[in-house]
C-alpha cells in the first residue's frame, strides 16, 4: 500500500517537474518551440520535425510488425509441425531480452552497408533502416502478449468449432479473431509504445538530420535521440530548454497510450 | 580506431621508458602532497587529463584526481560554484564569465578539418565551397571536381565544441542544411566518414589518420604545424580555469601540464602544446 502510495507520488512528482520546467519553453514566444526549423546557431528551436519523425517511425514500425506478429500468432496456433513452433516461441522470447544497441550495432555493420553501396540509397542513415530494427524490437513484445490472448482462447474454443465444421483457418479468423480484437488492439497499442519510446535504436541509425523526412530513405531525428543529443549543451540555453519539450511530449503520449490500452483491457 | 588507441597507448608507454630520468623530476613535485584533486569540462580534454593523472598517481598514491565530462557549459558552472577544482573548457570564458573570478590557463591547441573518404578524388575544398557543401548548394561532388556522386553531408550534435568552431570560424556562422546526419562523436564521425565514399564531415585533427582523408583548405594543410603557425585558421584553444588563483595540488598539476612531459602527452593525445603564459 505504501508502496504503491509512493510510487504513485513520484510519477506525480516527475509530471509536476516536467511541466515546471517546460511551461517557460512553451510560454515564451522567441523560441518558437513549435516550428518546423531547427538552427541553434540562427536562433531556431522548433522541434516539430521531430515530433513528425518519432509518429513516422512509430506508425509505420507498428503496422509492419502488428501484420508480422499476427502471421507468426496463427502459424503458432494452426502449423501442424509443433517442433518448428517450440522453435519460434524460444526465439521470440529469446529477442525480447535482446538489448537494442546490439541491433543498432549489427544494423551499423549489415544493414547500413547494404542500404548505403548494395542499394545506393543514400548514406544509409534513414528512417527505413530504424524502422526494419524497431520492428526487430516490438516484434516479440506483441508476438508474445498476442499468444498469451490466444493460446487459451484456442484450447477452449477449437474442438467446438472443429464440431460445427470450421476449418481451423476459419476459426482462427472467425472465432478467435473477432473474440479477443479489443486485447489485440491492446497489444499493439503497447508496442507503439515501445517504438515511441525507443532511443538508441533511431540515434544510431536514422542519422539525427533535423529535417522534416520526405521519404522512408531519408534520415530523420526522433524526439528521445533528440533529448540524447543534446542533454550534454550548456544548461540554460534555448537548446537545452528544448530537452524539457521534448521529454513532455513524449511523457504525455507514453501516459495517453498507456491508459487507452489499459481501458481497453479493462473492459474485457 | 582500436589500433590507434593502442598504438597511441605503447607510443606513450616507450616515451615514457626513454625520458624516465625526467619524469623523476617533473613528478617530484607531487612527492609531498596528498590529496584530492577534481576535474571536469570539456571533453576534448580527457585524454591529457587521463594520460596526466595517471602518470601523476602513479608516482604517489596519496593523491587522488578525479576526471569527469560534461562540456564546456558545465566545466565552467562547476568551477564557479567551487564543485571541482579545475573547469576544461574547449572555448575562451565570456565576459560574464570571467567575473565570476575564474582563471583561465590555455595549455593546447585543437584544429577542427574537413574529412572525406580516402578514395575521394577530391584534394582541396574553398572556404566557400565548403560553406556551400554544409548549406546544402552543392550537393554533387562533381560540382568540387570528385565523381559523380551525391554528397552525404555529416554534422556534430548540437553540444560539441568541435561544431561551435567548425560553425564560427569555417562556416561563418551559415545555417547548416537540414538533411546533414548528425554523429555524437569525433570517433563517431571518422568511422560514419570511413565507411563511405561519398561522406564529407569534420573532426579534430588529432582524429586524422590513414582511414580518412583531409583535403586542404583553401592549399593549406591541416596538419599540427599549421595549427601550431597560426596559418591554418580553423582552430581554437584548450583552457583549465580554476576559481581564484590555484595554490598546493592545484597549481602543482598545471604546471605538471606545462611541462615537457606534461607537452608530450597533449601531442600524443593530437593536440598541440603552448607553453605557460609568462
Amino acid at each position: 500500500m505504501i508502496l504503491v502510495v509512493i510510487s504513485g507520488l513520484m510519477l506525480f512528482a516527475v509530471f509536476c517537474f516536467l511541466i515546471w520546467f517546460s511551461l517557460p519553453v512553451f510560454l515564451t514566444e522567441t523560441s518558437l518551440v513549435f516550428s518546423l526549423q531547427w538552427q541553434p546557431e540562427q536562433g531556431h528551436f522548433g522541434i516539430l520535425a521531430m515530433v513528425f519523425g518519432t509518429l513516422s517511425l512509430a506508425l509505420i514500425s507498428t503496422s509492419a510488425a502488428f501484420v508480422i506478429a499476427l502471421g507468426l500468432n496463427s502459424f503458432c496456433l494452426l502449423s501442424r509441425r509443433r517442433w518448428l513452433v517450440v522453435i519460434l516461441r524460444s526465439l521470440l522470447k529469446f529477442m525480447a531480452a535482446v538489448p537494442t544497441v546490439v541491433y543498432g550495432l549489427a544494423a551499423l555493420f549489415l544493414l547500413l552497408p547494404l542500404l548505403r553501396n548494395g542499394l545506393q540509397l543514400g548514406s544509409g542513415y534513414s528512417l527505413f533502416a530504424a524502422i526494419c530494427m524497431v520492428i526487430l524490437l516490438i516484434l516479440p513484445v506483441i508476438c508474445v502478449m498476442l499468444d498469451n490472448i490466444t493460446t487459451p482462447l484456442w484450447q477452449q474454443y477449437a474442438l467446438g468449432a472443429q464440431a460445427l465444421g470450421f476449418s481451423p483457418e476459419q476459426t482462427y479468423m472467425r472465432v478467435i479473431l473477432p473474440h479477443c480484437k479489443v486485447n489485440i488492439c491492446g497489444a499493439a497499442l503497447l508496442g507503439f509504445n515501445r517504438a515511441i519510446g525507443d532511443t538508441m535504436l533511431p540515434l544510431m541509425l536514422a542519422g539525427n538530420a533535423t529535417q522534416l523526412p520526405s521519404g522512408v530513405f531519408d534520415a530523420m531525428r526522433s524526439l528521445t535521440a533528440h533529448i540524447a543529443l543534446v542533454i550534454a549543451t550548456d544548461q540554460g540555453s534555448e537548446v537545452y530548454n528544448s530537452l524539457f519539450a521534448a521529454g513532455m511530449i513524449l511523457l504525455m503520449s507514453s501516459a495517453c497510450i498507456c491508459l487507452l490500452s489499459r481501458s481497453l483491457v479493462g473492459r474485457n | 580506431m582500436m589500433w590507434k588507441t593502442c598504438s597511441v597507448r605503447l607510443m606513450a608507454i616507450f616515451t615514457l621508458l626513454i625520458s624516465s630520468p625526467l619524469i623523476a623530476d617533473e613528478l617530484s613535485a607531487f612527492d609531498k602532497m596528498s590529496g584530492q584533486l577534481n576535474i571536469a569540462g570539456g571533453t576534448a580534454h580527457i585524454p591529457v587529463m587521463k594520460k596526466a593523472a595517471r602518470n601523476i598517481m602513479g608516482h604517489n598514491p596519496n593523491i587522488r584526481i578525479t576526471i569527469a565530462g560534461g562540456g564546456s557549459g558545465v566545466g565552467v558552472q562547476q568551477v564557479a560554484n567551487g564543485l571541482v577544482d579545475i573547469g576544461n573548457t574547449g572555448r575562451a570564458l565570456k565576459n560574464k564569465e570571467m567575473n565570476l573570478g575564474l582563471n583561465s590557463f590555455a595549455f593546447a591547441i585543437d584544429g577542427v578539418a574537413v574529412i572525406i573518404h580516402p578514395e575521394n578524388p577530391v584534394n582541396d575544398l574553398s572556404q566557400q565551397q565548403i560553406i556551400a557543401i554544409y548549406q546544402g548548394k552543392i550537393t554533387n561532388w562533381q560540382e568540387v571536381g570528385g565523381h559523380d556522386r551525391q554528397i552525404h553531408l555529416f554534422s556534430r550534435d548540437e553540444a560539441s565544441g568541435t561544431r561551435s568552431v567548425f560553425s564560427k570560424k569555417l562556416l561563418k556562422g551559415a545555417p547548416l542544411a537540414g538533411n546533414a546526419n548528425i554523429v555524437p562523436s569525433n570517433g563517431a564521425m571518422k568511422t560514419a566518414v570511413s565507411q563511405d565514399v561519398a561522406a564529407i564531415g569534420y573532426s579534430s585533427v588529432g582524429y586524422i589518420d590513414e582511414m580518412v582523408k583531409a583535403p586542404t583548405y583553401n592549399q593549406i594543410k591541416p596538419s599540427q604545424e599549421a595549427c601550431a603557425s597560426g596559418e591554418y585558421p580553423v582552430v581554437r584553444r584548450l583552457y583549465m580555469n580554476t576559481k581564484g588563483a590555484p595554490n598546493g595540488l592545484t597549481q602543482a598539476f598545471i604546471d605538471y601540464i606545462y611541462s615537457k612531459q606534461g607537452a608530450q602527452l597533449i601531442q600524443a593525445s593530437g593536440y598541440i602544446a603552448l607553453d605557460a603564459k609568462p
